[in-house]
């Protein structure tokens, strides 16, 4: 994996605002209407980056969960814990705002004919079962390595996933958002491209933000455990300052 | 080898003498395929619909199987027995996936002529279909094989192995349904797209097994 | 079905990205819920930690006191 000197999380916020914040500014002021959609496709800046960074999240946690399987090292699984709660809160995005796009471009909330909606859908269902799966499993080791496995199970089936419920729909509808990937005037795919790296330049802030909270949450137990096993002596010795012996 | 051969025997044993799940399953499908007759309003089925309402109650009366997989092993200690022995732990994986298959096989023997029964009107894509049907045990026996060893380690088994098992089979279905519907359509069966759903489906068995495979002794390392 | 009109469309366009920054948001309270909360405990163990160091140097001047007792006694 590339080990770069990772910025901090100042640094890392603070270009987040940055590059975000001007892929905004490019969608509405720089950006051309779209002729079929007219306005509403602006959401297209928004949606399609937050869904890509969503499914890159599940598949950095299933590399993630190989390391940690052939290392054994727990920071690995603390990290594909971290990828996939990510993941799941850019998919809630994703989900959320696909539906507003869907009622404004297609007036329903939901379009079963649209595949990669349909397969996110799916994908997202399945790694929601993440979080009761490492609650049903009590023994600390085995949760880290059950969920390691699930996470490589899941990013295997993602790329099926796609396949089959784009075979299902290819023959009856047209794809509907078939002008969202490629085929993009230069303007908007520029938008799109910087839009893309604010998302992801979010993905990986927020992530970091996540890790060093549980981090901290981590160091806070050690010192609990500690003090709390000599609570009870230095207790006694206070309690009983008259008796000898 | 004979590891494999040892534990798909003792199952397949197992299940003759004691029949836990295989009635249970035959059971649930043909009265399943009853409340589906009341449910639809229907008493003949075709296309579309006769695939999935076959392939839900085929989908459903694994599950069954499925959460019973690893019980034994999980109460009687024989996960201990499988590490303790020298034997490669893949084994114990290719057995169940084997017994499940062996199972679904059964199922399908007994639900199939029943469903043509209540609601075909000509048999004559039941032989296709059967075929179909063996490549779907497949992928249902591999995740299957998978998910309830996961399951059967957590203290919610039964609500846990379908919750993550149901996400993880929706393309299997779609396959499946895709492939099954021009095979029961009403003028008799017809084979225009059954091609590329069975290769996907294949792609789906081989993509689980492989995957099964790969990660299964680190499910039961201790 | 044809391009909203750009009143309609706008709204729903300014809910999308609505959507996204509530989210945003109510992921930072979260985190700010989680930091209080740590802030919290870990000034419990700091007292906790304090109390310890104390009551360590008033146990430290007595078991000394009390062998020299026994070894008194022994000696006779």
């Amino acid at each position: 994996m590339i080990r770069l000197e990772m910025p901090s999380l100042r640094t890392m916020a603070l270009a987040t605002v940055v590059v975000l914040g001007g892929a905004f500014a490019l969608a509405f002021f720089y950006a051309p209407n779209d002729a079929d959609q007219g306005f509403v496709q602006k959401i297209f800046y928004l949606h399609v980056p937050i869904a890509i960074c969503a499914l890159g999240g599940f598949i950095l946690a299933a590399i993630y969960a190989i390391a940690h399987l052939r290392t054994g090292n727990p920071i690995h699984d603390v990290r594909a814990y971290v990828s996939i709660h990510m993941g799941i809160i850019f998919g809630t995005a994703a989900l959320l705002t696909g539906a507003i796009w869907a009622r404004a471009a297609w007036g329903k909330w939901w379009v079963w004919e649209e595949p990669t909606l349909v397969s996110f859908l799916i994908v997202y269902l399945l790694y929601a079962t993440y979080y009761p799966l490492r609650y049903a499993i009590e023994d600390r080791e085995r949760q880290a390595r059950y969920a390691s496995v699930f996470a490589i199970t899941a990013g295997a089936f993602v790329p099926l996933n796609f396949i089959a419920v784009r075979l299902a729909e290819s023959l009856v509808h047209p794809r509907v958002f078939a002008t969202s990937e490629g085929g993009l005037p230069g303007e908007m795919l520029f938008t799109f491209l910087v839009a893309l790296a604010g998302m992801a330049l979010l993905f990986a802030t927020l992530m970091r933000f996540e890790l060093a909270a549980k981090a901290t949450r981590g160091q806070i137990s050690r010192l609990r455990r500690a003090l709390d096993s000599e609570a009870p002596a230095a207790a006694a010795s206070r309690i009983a300052p008259g008796g000898s012996g | 080898m004979a590891a494999f051969r040892t534990i798909l025997a003792k199952d397949l044993r197992v299940e003759l003498r004691t029949l836990q799940s295989l009635p249970a399953m035959a059971l649930f499908a043909v009265t399943t395929f009853v409340v589906f007759r009341f449910g639809l309003d229907r008493t003949s089925l075709e296309g579309s619909l006769a695939a999935g309402v076959l392939l839900v109650t085929v989908l459903f009366a694994a599950l069954l199987a499925i959460n019973r997989l690893f019980v034994a092993e999980r109460d009687e200690g024989g996960f201990d027995a499988m590490r303790l022995a020298p034997i490669d732990l893949s084994a114990l994986f290719a057995a169940k996936v084997v017994a499940l298959f062996v199972y679904l096989l059964v199922l399908e023997a007994i639900a199939l002529p029943v469903f043509a029964a209540f609601f075909l009107d000509d048999a004559a894509g039941l032989l296709p279909l059967a075929g179909v049907l063996a490549l779907v045990n497949l992928g249902l026996a591999a995740t299957g094989a998978v998910v309830s060893t996961v399951g059967v380690h957590s203290r919610a088994r039964d609500l846990l192995t379908p919750l993550i098992l149901l996400p993880l089979l929706v393309p299997l279905m779609i396959a499946a349904g895709g492939a099954a519907e021009p095979l029961l359509a009403a003028g008799g069966p017809s084979y225009d797209e059954v091609g590329k759903w069975v290769g996907t489906l294949a792609l789906y068995d081989l993509v689980f097994l492989l995957v099964g495979y790969a990660v299964y002794d680190f499910l039961l390392e201790d | 079905m044809p391009a909203l009109p750009l009143d309609e469309a706008g709204k729903y366009v300014a809910g999308a990205y609505v959507v996204f920054v509530a989210l945003l948001l109510i992921y930072v309270a979260i985190m700010a819920v989680r930091i209080d909360r740590m802030r919290e405990e870990l000034s419990d163990l700091a007292d906790l930690a304090e109390r310890k160091a104390r009551s360590t140097q008033h146990a430290a001047g007595r078991p000394q006191a009390e062998a020299d007792e026994r070894s008194r006694e022994v000696v006779g």
